[in-house]
């Protein structure tokens, strides 16, 4: 029972992250039409945002202190963070939280970055084929993470956890159960809370104001809303906008579970397409469900009794799922009849 | 030659020529040496076999990269098992890769569209992940797989061959050795026989409906075609190609390993098609030579040859110019590669094959536009 | 004469209903071989309906509809086309990336070598009885001249009369047409039902749907008339004429 507990916790932060991305993948899709293969590349593009500001806010002065003598005779290099210089303790807080403040960079950057991207190749693509669609954001994402390996190198770059949160909590206390026999990182239930703080906000945003109205309307029915008269152009903007900030900061958030190199969103890419077909394409609901059941699944699947059982298993099931679901019901858990069928 | 027309018959003689030359023009070219060249042939024999679904169908699969990870460890294990003979190795690997291709287009093909490149990316991911994990029996894992001394090779022994004493076999075609220039013809005949086949399946009745399937489906079922079988022939004799690839690249190697099958692998064949031409029957050797030459030619160059190469530029333009250029070629050439493809798809989707063409027409309307009008009227 | 008329397609008790929507009901239809059978009815009386059910393009709630013997429904696309049934779309159906010539010559493979045959060895080029039958076709519609230019840059009545000659080279026992002149000028409507006359005295069975009551009456041999998915009457084209209850239903008074 503990040991499925501590599985289904396992896979939700990961089912968090997928969710994130599918969602935003969903969402491009269904109102803009486009299918993004560069959509991992945004996610990868966040983790580096969180990268980019720890760079920045440990920029450091090294002062050279004459009485303190290293065993070798030498002086001590003192390196101390500007930061820490101007503003005191709370610089060597704002160190520490690197990762959770760089939201604040990842949010802007990502927007313009989304922004850009739309307005200077999508959107000469909303009426060219699928696969067309495929083929250029599928070179958008070389690009990005190209460049971004120009920048910062091939290895992965690991960002630390805030120390307040580097410990377990102790979960199985608050369910009764005795202590330490259910720990899970508290760094995972921030995430975890995260995912589903930015989830509810997509949807209330959607749900809520009338520009989500008629992006929904969008979904639902893209001709009618064409007719309507309303400028769709600029809000097409928005919404690819929107998905790139999602997934930037779904990775921003991600880097101290997984240090990011550049390659992270080709991987990440793979599975959320898996994640938003088993969901079922343009469906908003669906790719959320699908992103947390898959991310479950995967934890369930690579516990040892599963890998004895069934060998090789917690490397395909994703796959696995996705083409049982592809070839007996293409249009996923709770896409709408006839979307992408055939 | 039955069927080849004329015109086809002097472009397949003119192809082979040039494949042939190789080691002649490629010289100027730095390119001439035979592990290069065997690379553009090999590469341009999986960019062939892919442009024939793709560039013919429409069908964009990302799952290719499995099919040259199949031919390269069926050929292993033929060496390993059987002979050192390259031939059988290559046989087994064809038709081992088309019965693989047969099962997975069987589940592919019952979806169209975007759900068509998704199935085969994640059946291509699934045999990477496998190759990696529990096929290691068969795959070696990271490692890869490599002959070995011991290994059983009954054909061999059945027939005698004598083993030698130092070090690995290495493979053979009819008991010669196919290293160096050899190697590369082995692989630039086989480049020409398959421009040749490509060639019979574009003309062919049978190239006919596969176009007709990429440019309505529903006419094609309304005029009695069944697509489905169609697609899937398209499909395997697709990858069977690819098998060949793989196989040869173990031929001139003799190891595989799973990276082969990575999906970037697949893209990159996706890269060749496209940049050379999709559906045309030029286009992906063009590409696979482009690309294949330029990951030669661009990640070799450094910094230092950079400065050599910009140092009649002013010092400090030069640091600059040498500074963003670096970021284009060496570990950056992936960049340049993506970049050159992203304004590929943009403004060229037919490729440069296309591109080539419409300059052609572009400049011979010129010339007749201005033959045209020799005496202007002179206003009245 | 005397002889019993064969009957080549028969739709025998055919309903169609789209969720809560009687599209289809109490169909019963037959066409004699050999014939030009039209359709009429106003606009949403379930006219394309009957030719998806027909085509097997959508399945009949109940009801089968039986051609030579053979019951369609079921069946996909490409067998029923292989039994001998071709059809024109209200939409032009072609292969717009290929040059019109080899629209033409696609479906006669169809035909000679059935629903799939890899068909490597010899090129398309070299198979001279099926080009020329296609050009002499081409000629008949008045493409010949532009039989190398790529189909997508046809007008749309130029699309037409192509897709017209794709389902004529497959020699095919029952053409159905959905508004076969639909947007084509007066002149080219004119020349399209020549054409047909001229098939006509070949023998192969058309069912046509139509609005133009000039092509309609120009063509057909027996008319039936679709109103609200029933077919209210069915008759010699004078008959019909004549029906009161078609005049009322369809015509809104008389027919000229």
């Amino acid at each position: 029972m503990n040991a499925f507990l501590a599985q289904l916790l396992n896979g939700l932060d990961k089912g968090g992250a997928y969710a994130l991305i599918a969602l935003g993948l969903t969402l491009v899709f269904g109102t803009l039409g486009v299918v993004n293969f560069a959509h991992g590349a945004l996610f990868m593009l966040g983790c580096f945002c969180a990268v980019t500001f720890r760079y920045l806010i440990t920029l450091e002065t090294v002062t050279i202190d004459p009485e303190n003598l290293s065993p070798w005779g030498t002086p001590v290099e003192v390196r101390t963070p500007l930061v820490q210089n101007w503003f005191g303790d709370f610089g060597a807080v704002l160190v520490d939280y690197s990762v959770p403040i760089s939201i604040l960079l990842a949010v802007p950057a990502m927007l313009v970055i989304g922004i850009a991207m739309e307005r200077g190749i999508i959107k000469h693509f909303y009426k060219r084929s699928h696969a067309e669609q495929i083929l250029v954001t599928f070179g958008l994402a070389i690009v990005l993470q190209e460049i971004v390996k120009s920048f910062f190198g091939a290895n992965p770059i690991p960002q630390p956890i805030p120390s307040d949160l580097r410990s377990a909590a102790d979960i199985g206390v608050w369910l009764g159960m005795d202590p330490h026999t259910l720990t899970y990182p508290w760094w995972r239930i921030v995430y975890l809370a995260f995912s589903a703080v930015v989830i509810g906000g997509v949807f209330a945003f959607l749900q809520f104001t009338t520009f989500g109205m008629v992006v929904r309307a969008g979904m639902a029915d893209r001709e009618t809303v064409g007719v309507l008269g309303i400028d769709i152009d600029r809000r097409f903007t928005i919404v690819f906008g929107l998905a790139a900030v999602v997934a930037g900061v779904a990775g921003v958030m991600y880097t101290p579970l997984l240090a990011p190199n550049y390659q992270l969103g080709m991987d990440f890419l793979v599975l959320s397409f898996v994640v938003v077909v088993v969901g079922g394409m343009g469906s908003l609901g669906g790719a959320v469900a699908a992103g947390f059941l898959l991310g479950i699944l995967q934890s369930f699947a690579s516990m040892t009794e599963v890998k004895s059982l069934v060998p090789g298993i917690d490397q395909v099931v994703i796959y696995l799922v996705a083409v049982v679901i592809l070839l007996v019901r293409p249009r996923g858990l709770m896409g709408r009849r006839g979307i992408m069928e055939n | 030659m039955v069927s080849l027309s004329r015109t086809d018959l002097s472009k397949l003689a003119i192809f082979a020529a040039i494949v042939l030359t190789m080691p002649i023009w490629l010289a100027p070219f730095g390119a001439a040496y035979p592990g290069l060249m065997q690379k553009f042939a090999i590469y341009a024999i999986f960019a062939i076999g892919f442009n024939i679904l793709f560039g013919l169908t429409g069908y964009l699969s990302f799952g290719h990269a499995a099919f040259l990870g199949v031919g390269s460890y069926t050929t292993v294990w033929s060496f390993k098992l059987l002979t050192m003979d390259i031939l059988p190795a290559m046989a087994l690997a064809v038709v081992v890769t088309g019965i693989f291709a047969l099962v997975i287009g069987y589940f592919c093909l019952r979806r169209t569209g975007i759900y068509f490149s998704i199935l085969t990316l994640a059946f291509a991911q699934m045999c990477y992940s496998l190759a990696y994990s529990v096929l290691t029996p068969i795959t070696n894992g990271e490692t890869g797989l490599l002959l070995a001394k011991n290994d059983p090779r009954v054909l061999d022994a059945l027939f005698g061959a004598s083993a030698s004493t130092d070090g690995l076999p290495h493979p053979t075609l009819l008991g010669g050795s196919i290293s160096g220039y050899t190697g590369f013809y082995i692989c630039a005949v086989l480049l020409i026989v398959s421009f040749y086949i490509s060639q019979l399946i574009f003309r062919s009745p049978f190239g006919l409906a596969l176009r007709g399937i990429k440019s309505n489906q529903t006419r094609m079922s309304y005029t009695g075609f069944n697509t489905k079988p169609y697609t899937l022939a398209a499909f395997v004799i697709s990858g069977m190609f690819a098998g060949l690839a793989g196989a040869l690249l173990s031929v001139t190697d003799p190891l595989a390993g799973a990276e082969r099958m990575k999906w970037t692998e697949s893209g990159n064949v996706v890269l060749m098609t496209i940049l050379g031409g999709v559906g045309t029957l030029y286009g992906p050797v063009v590409g696979a030579w482009l690309i294949k030459y330029f990951e030669n030619i661009f990640s070799a160059i450094n910094t230092n040859i950079l400065h050599s190469f910009l140092s009649f530029l002013p010092d400090g333009l030069e640091q600059v110019v040498v500074a963003v250029l670096s970021k284009f070629v060496g570990e950056g050439w992936h960049l340049t590669l993506g970049l050159l493809f992203v304004l590929i798809v943009v403004f060229l989707p037919g490729g440069l094959v296309e591109g080539s063409q419409r300059l052609a027409r572009w400049l011979t309307g010129r010339l007749k536009g201005s033959g045209a009008q020799p005496h202007p009227h002179p206003a009245e | 004469m005397a002889t019993q008329p064969n009957i080549i397609l028969h739709a025998a008790d055919v309903h169609k209903n789209f969720g809560g929507l009687r599209a289809l009901s109490d169909i019963d239809l037959q066409i004699e071989e050999g014939k030009t059978h039209a359709i009429i009815g106003p606009n949403g009386a379930g006219k394309s309906t009957l030719l998806n059910v027909i085509i097997g393009r959508i399945p009949p709630s109940s009801g089968a509809v039986v051609f030579d013997g053979q019951v369609l429904t079921g069946k996909a696309p490409h067998e029923i086309n292989q039994l001998g049934i071709s059809r024109v779309f209200q939409t032009p159906e072609i292969f717009v990336d290929l040059p019109v010539l080899h629209n033409v010559m696609a479906p006669a493979f169809a035909r000679r070598d059935g629903a799939f045959r890899v068909n490597m060895l010899r090129s398309v080029d070299s198979e001279t009885e099926i080009r020329e039958e296609a050009e002499q076709l081409l000629q008949d519609v008045g493409l010949y001249a532009r039989r190398f230019d790529t189909s997508g840059a046809l007008s749309r009545g130029d699309k037409r009369r192509l897709e017209l000659a794709m389902c004529l080279i497959q020699r095919p026992r029952l053409l159905l047409l959905d508004e076969p002149t639909a947007g084509m000028s007066r002149h080219d409507t004119n020349t399209t039902i020549d054409l047909l006359k001229k098939i006509k005295s070949s023998g192969m069975t058309k069912v046509i749907i139509e609005h133009d009551m000039h092509v309609v009456f120009s063509l057909a041999d027996k008319i039936s008339v679709l109103a609200q998915g029933r077919i209210i009457a069915s008759g010699l084209p004078h008959q019909i004429k004549e029906d009161p209850r078609v005049q009322e239903a369809y015509l809104g008074g008389s027919v000229q």
